[in-house]
């Protein structure tokens, strides 16, 4: 019964139930267009992090776990390989550089890393080859340096830098391709440690130590982080470890871009719990009499109210799937420059909430249905 | 056979000294085939019997049978239930489900009760047709007239073969050739499917479609007419006017006889 008058009752009113679910749509494009973007822009940061393959991160003492601002020489890495317990290090340096488009157009702000052959740092291919030696002009690059410019295992790329005031450029061989690990926002290139040392900007001299900027470390039991963090503090002078999460929570603006879109994010939800409960209620209020009469002829309280959830839910959930559809659409024709990334565990996580705020909106309607005296509805109080 | 009886029935509204009594020790029975009309002047507490009748009331005292099971005895959940399979209702405002259509609004009660099927379905459509409205089955409320709606009012509370039917002021939206119309049919169905109904009127033309009329004053049973004649010469008296049906508020129709005095109206 609840589901005969529901259903009858959105599709002999197809206009005013469409209105509303297509108000609900919006909402669903626009909850999962921010969900969307702070997936796209978290991970453009964090990515080459995410997906390291070593457990911790070890940063320069005071540092306060800024890759840009640490510095880990060779004898820190030589100390971290004594300590008990840890598999292998790799040291990793960061900096930004500009790759010049083969075509000739304007210059790709790229991720310049350097990683040792081998050891944690060094990103796995999906094509070509590994790194093999520490020098060279070998590189691994991104799926982001691939999309943006087409390159393929055995092109050359060139990269430019400044030094002082002195422009100079430096051609690379492609020897393999990664998938996205984006950092910083830019597309990633992965040469080796001492080529990256040579290239970067205000690189160090030929006689002087190698430093990189952290050292990641893969454990024997990767379990143990949390007692490995506190083992390497303690035995590795000047240092401070992180597990990898930990260490992209600290990127600068990383937590504030993050909190800022979830909270645009449960504003929205906010307004959709708002106006699917405001519409839901303005019907109910229509409606007063007729539930009244409803009630006398026969209908409990019970069918009443699964009639209203029905009725909320179905709107409601065709709204979502059209929003859901249409935001699958709109983020698959994105350029792959604007960070929109949407992932079946956030857009699953979103639609699961937004399927949630019409019962949420309509929960004050169904109680007010449930309320509705059938007498004082038909006139017949005294 | 007693197919409705109210015993030493009572509504007290409020307590202590706000305390109102709406109905006061009103005794009743209705047998099957036998149509009731319910009068008296606007606060005589008969709104508040038929509404006791119908079991959207608890009386404060006394007894209401219907298919010999005291329904003031029921909780809100077994009288609501027992509301869709014994009572039948037709009330002052049309109240159809405004986006079912004719046919679909008087099997309402038919799949309310798990009783629609083939034969039910034709049931609906013969008494549709019954009631002048063959043409309009697939029409929904909005597209119909007053009448036609109430007339499916009517369909509606008739549908499940209820042992009660009663009716709200089931005219008061109508004119008068349409109030004739419905309230004629209407008696006609109940004595021919041998129902017992119940219609609280504030228009004492419509008593002649009646059995009996029951006078309520002061919430008590001042005065009922059972006699065919007197019962014609109360409805004659109150339609030699012509005028159109009276409001529940409205003025005095006929001030010299008594019942109509008593009316008020």
């Amino acid at each position: 019964m609840s589901f005969y008058l529901a259903i009858k009752e959105v599709w002999r009113n197809k206009g005013r139930f469409a209105l509303i679910a297509s108000v609900v749509a919006l909402i669903t494009t626009l909850v999962l267009f921010i969900a969307a973007l702070a997936e796209g822009l978290a991970s453009a940061n964090r990515e080459y992090i995410e997906k390291l393959n070593g457990e911790l991160l070890v940063f320069q003492e005071g540092t306060q776990l800024s890759t840009t601002a640490s510095r880990i020489g060779r004898e820190r890495i030589a100390e971290l390989r004594r300590v008990e317990g840890i598999e292998a290090v790799g040291q990793v340096g960061f900096s930004t550089l500009k790759l010049v488009p083969p075509d000739g157009g304007a210059d790709i702000n790229v991720s310049f890393i350097g990683v040792e052959p081998g050891l944690p740092g060094e990103p796995q291919v999906y094509a070509g080859q590994q790194i093999e030696r520490d020098r060279g002009n070998n590189v691994i690059v991104d799926e982001g340096v691939v999309a943006r410019i087409g390159a393929q295992v055995g092109d050359t790329i060139t990269l430019k830098v400044t030094q002082g005031t002195q422009e100079e450029f430096y051609d690379l061989t492609i020897i393999g391709l990664t998938d996205r690990r984006q950092y910083f926002f830019q597309p990633a290139v992965f040469a080796p440690l001492n080529t990256w040392d040579k290239i970067r900007p205000d690189g160090g001299a030929a006689d002087a130590e190698l430093v990189s900027n952290i050292a990641v470390v893969r454990l024997q039991d990767p379990a143990a982080q949390e007692a490995m963090t506190t083992k390497i503090e303690q035995e590795v002078k000047d240092v401070e470890a992180a597990n990898r999460q930990t260490a992209w929570e600290a990127i600068p603006g990383y937590a504030a871009q993050q909190s800022t879109l979830s909270t645009q994010q449960f504003f929205t939800f906010f307004i959709g719990v708002l106006v699917v409960g405001g519409f839901f209620q303005i019907q109910t209020l229509q409606k007063v009499a007729q539930i009244g009469m409803l009630k006398a002829i026969g209908l409990s309280n019970w069918t009443v109210g699964w009639t209203a959830i029905i009725q909320i839910v179905t709107v409601n959930a065709i709204g979502v799937v059209i929003g859901a559809i249409g935001t699958l659409a709109l983020t698959a024709n994105f350029p792959v420059t604007v960070p929109i990334m949407l992932t079946g565990a956030t857009a699953l996580a979103s639609v699961l909430a937004l399927l949630a705020i019409g019962p949420l909106g309509g929960i004050v309607s169904v109680f007010v249905l449930l309320r509705i005296e059938p007498l004082r509805a038909l006139g017949m109080a005294q | 056979m007693i197919a409705l009886e109210a015993i030493n029935v009572t509504k007290i509204y409020g307590t202590g000294a706000n305390a109102i009594t709406a109905v006061n020790d009103v005794s009743l029975s209705i047998k099957r085939g036998e149509f009731v009309a319910m009068v008296g002047p606007s606060g005589s507490g008969k709104t508040t019997m038929l509404a006791m009748l119908a079991g959207l009331l608890k009386p404060s005292h006394g007894q209401i049978i219907i298919a010999e099971k005291d329904i003031g005895r029921m909780s809100e959940g077994k009288r609501t239930k027992f509301r869709g399979q014994y009572i039948g209702f037709a009330f002052q405002a049309n109240n159809l489900v405004p986006f079912l259509n004719a046919q679909e609004n008087v099997e309402l009660l038919l799949r309310l009760n798990g009783k629609l099927n083939r034969q039910s379905r034709q049931r609906a459509r013969d008494l549709l047709d019954r009631l002048g409205l063959g043409e309009r089955l697939k029409n929904r409320p909005g597209q119909l007239s007053g009448g036609q709606q109430q007339r499916v009012a009517i369909a509606r509370a008739l549908i499940h073969e209820p042992e009660v039917v009663l009716a709200d002021e089931p005219t008061a939206s109508l004119d008068t050739e349409r109030a004739h119309q419905v309230v004629q049919t209407f008696a006609e169905l109940i004595h021919e499917q041998n129902r017992a109904g119940v219609m609280v009127t504030h228009d004492l033309r419509m008593c002649k479609y009646t059995d009996r009329v029951i006078q309520m004053m002061d919430g008590k049973i001042s005065r009922i007419i059972a006699d065919r004649h007197e019962i014609l010469r109360l409805a004659g008296a109150a339609d030699a006017l012509e005028g159109p049906a009276p409001s529940p508020n409205g003025r005095p129709v006929l001030a010299g006889d008594p019942l109509v005095a008593v009316q008020g109206i």
